[in-house]
């Protein structure tokens, strides 16, 4: 043993650790007590979010604060629940192991907040108890008293209410008097088993209950429409069109704004960098590869307002219950909705989203089908070649033909999705039968500060993600179109890398009605599907300003260039193919490795280049070839 | 009687659970919910669209979702 360690505690602050079941307002209090001073992180080898932050205590020391993921028991049951164990015992490599443990309760599900309770402070470490959300319980008709609970528990029970962060002083306070004394014998609590800990909550809860009132009533009279068989499902369709709406119509201004800032940096680029490579690489490299990510960000934001929203008001549990028949049929469950629902916008977020699904086969399925959802990178390419090829009449009140083939397209993602679930469940991912047991959290008004400390998170992630992966994806793509420089009269994309890659690929892709144009535009979509738009604008030779002068110039010269059968098979093919290696990469990261990313790029590619070539040769013998 | 077959929003006790019929830890999750022989509940609501998937219970001050397969596990007598 080496003697001339320095002390831990003299180089790092005490560690404070909040433990205790899901939905006790443990991540509320841990925003309450830190402010937005919070770092966010993954704890290595397992994609469990480590969320910490700096508490001051009164006598102006700093402690490290954890937020550690909600467990209803020590003996763990899905990954989450193992990090709690293992931190909470000391076992995490890399984790220091808490100084003082902060017991979140729900005042208003005491008894069943209390078996899991019971195990913790049986541990005999330093503990405080934070009987939150009282104010809720209050409502219902619950009177408490938080002494005899802690006469009865042994250690200081605070009542808190997070959200209007009522008794955090008291709170802070208990925690600077709890750290470092030695409770294994004031502990009252004994080691025992769940039956005995039930019968011990139930008597605990009874006795620092002073009344109580039967029900929920707010609780009951919401579930009673938003869970009704019928009534429920309409109102959550209801609300996924409003945010489809929101999403499309609510993000155009602010992307548009985004689009300008990018141009308008493009533009002082071009004013004060001399022509050369230097400038290429600054204007078309990396200007307008992470540009064209970047206008996602409004798109981004309210997409997570509103799934933010659900789930801080305590909807989203409802909406997985909706959905889990459907997402049953294929071997998922209503957990899996989540996910699906982000990577509309775009995969990204959405993959990360999987993490609250428990088992691990269903998480590996939702991450390998999320690319299938048409998020917002494919419309430009959808509307561009819509716009080109399908004639924009009527075929009914109001429904137009175009119109009628995007929402096909769709709908071509999701039931591939579906499909691709059901085949996955019974092959690479086979496993028993996923289960659904999830506890419904009781509603409330999600605190505005809460929701714009959660969209600032998220932003920030995207952004910094825009930054590293997807900045150095451009540049790599920019360096294969760039390279070797073409001579005077041939074509810059034909003459290099990327252009002999092309050459290769069109033996490939022709069977599929691909020309060699298409092919080309392949490579450079791979970092943004968008892409493909401005690249065949480039190879066609169309003198546009900018991305959207060039989508509307390309069209005319894509319908005289191509047949119906190609543009179709075009078409086709995004549905499916994978054309975003950043979502490729953040599944790597997800998955702790490169055999899922691969195995998705395969499948991807597979199904996009089986789906382009039936509709190619379908629309062929249909006389559109 | 099995849990599946209660009529909505009738109080019964659970008197015996299968485990042997549930993952490992989908019992793990649902003893740690207080799901288990003893345990007073009632059906709040089942299925969407007429179907019979899934099932939230109430139990204690909790309302808890699962599927039919973890209610038909579980024998019930109505109190």
């Amino acid at each position: 043993m080496n003697t001339h360690a320095v002390p831990e505690a003299a180089i790092s602050p005490a560690v404070v650790a909040l433990v205790g079941n899901p939905n006790a307002g443990k991540s509320a209090l841990f925003n309450a007590l830190t402010g937005a001073r919070q770092k966010i992180a993954n704890y290595p080898g397992v994609t469990v979010e480590r969320k910490s932050g700096r508490l001051a205590l009164t006598d102006g020391a700093a402690v490290d604060l954890i937020d550690l993921p909600g467990s209803y028991s020590l003996d763990a049951s899905s990954p989450d629940e193992e990090v709690t164990r293992r931190v909470v015992m000391g076992e995490f490599p890399g984790e220091a192991m808490p100084d003082t443990l902060v017991l979140v309760l729900d005042a208003g599900n005491l008894e069943q907040h209390l078996v899991f309770a019971q195990e913790i402070i049986a541990l005999g470490r330093p503990t405080v108890v934070a009987l939150n959300m009282i104010d809720m319980a209050e409502r219902d008709g619950l009177v408490f008293d938080a002494q005899a609970l802690a006469q009865s528990l042994g250690v200081p029970v605070i009542p808190t209410v997070a959200v209007r962060k009522r008794g955090l002083g008291e709170l802070t306070e208990a925690i600077a008097s709890a750290h470092g004394q030695d409770m294994s014998l004031r502990h009252k609590v004994e080691r025992l088993g769940l039956i005995e800990r039930r019968v011990a909550a139930h008597a605990m809860a009874a006795g620092a209950t002073l009344s109580e009132s039967g029900v929920h009533r707010l609780h009951t009279k919401l579930d009673k429409v938003l869970l009704d068989p019928w009534a429920g499902p309409l109102i959550l369709f209801g609300l996924l069109f409003v945010i489809f709406q929101a999403v499309f119509a609510w993000a155009t201004p602010f992307a548009d704004a985004l689009d300008g800032a990018v141009g308008w940096l493009i533009d002082l680029a071009v004013a004060n960098v001399p022509a050369g490579l230097v400038r290429d690489f600054i204007t078309q490299g990396v200007l307008s590869g992470v540009g064209s990510v970047v206008v996602f960000l409004p798109q981004i934001v309210i997409l997570f307002a509103f799934i933010l929203a659900m789930e801080q008001s305590g909807y989203m549990a409802r909406a997985a219950f909706i959905m889990d028949r459907l997402m049953a049929s294929v071997g998922l469950s209503g957990r899996s909705f989540i996910p699906l629902l982000s990577s509309f916008a775009c995969a990204i977020p959405g993959i990360m989203a999987t993490r609250s699904i428990a088992d691990p086969k269903d998480r590996l399925t939702t991450i390998l089908i999320a690319p299938l959802m048409t998020c917002s990178a494919r419309l430009p390419v959808y509307a561009v070649i819509i716009g080109a090829f399908i004639p924009a009449r009527s075929v009914g009140v109001g429904v137009g033909l175009q119109g009628l083939v995007l929402f096909a397209l769709y709908l071509a993602g999701v039931i591939g999705a579906m499909l691709a679930a059901l085949v996955l469940r019974r092959t690479v991912t086979k496993g028993a039968a996923s289960g659904f047991i999830m506890e419904m959290p009781r509603y409330q008004l999600p605190p505005l500060s809460d929701l714009a400390l959660g969209l600032w998170q998220r932003a920030w992630i995207f952004l910094r993600r825009a930054g590293t992966i997807i900045f150095t994806v451009t540049v790599v793509l920019w360096v294969l179109l760039s390279f070797p420089q073409a001579e005077p009269g041939e074509s810059q994309s034909e003459a290099s890398i990327a252009g002999h890659i092309a050459s290769g690929l069109e033996v490939i892709v022709a069977p599929i009605g691909f020309n060699h144009e298409i092919a080309l535009s392949l490579i450079p979509a791979m970092a943004a599907r968008e892409v493909a738009v401005a690249s065949l604008a480039t190879t066609y030779a169309v003198d546009a300003a900018d991305d959207e002068a060039a989508a509307e110039a390309v069209g005319p010269k894509l319908a005289a260039d191509w047949s119906l059968a190609t543009a179709l098979a075009f078409l086709a093919w995004f549905v499916f193919a994978p054309q975003c290696l950043s979502t490729i990469a953040v599944a790597r990261r997800e998955t702790n490795g490169w055999k899922w990313p691969l195995v998705m790029l395969g499948y991807l590619f597979g199904l996009a280049y089986v789906f382009a070539g039936i509709t190619y040769w379908t629309a062929v013998a249909f006389g559109l070839g | 009687m099995t849990l599946d077959t209660l009529p909505p929003l009738t109080r019964a006790e659970i008197i015996a659970v299968d485990w042997s019929v549930l993952a490992p830890e989908e019992a793990k999750r649902l003893q740690a919910l207080g799901i288990d022989a003893g345990a007073r509940i009632a059906i709040a609501h089942r299925g969407v669209f007429g179907g019979k998937d899934p099932i939230a219970i109430l139990i204690g001050r909790m309302t808890v979702a699962l599927r039919r397969v973890h209610a038909r596990a579980m024998t019930v007598r109505e109190l």
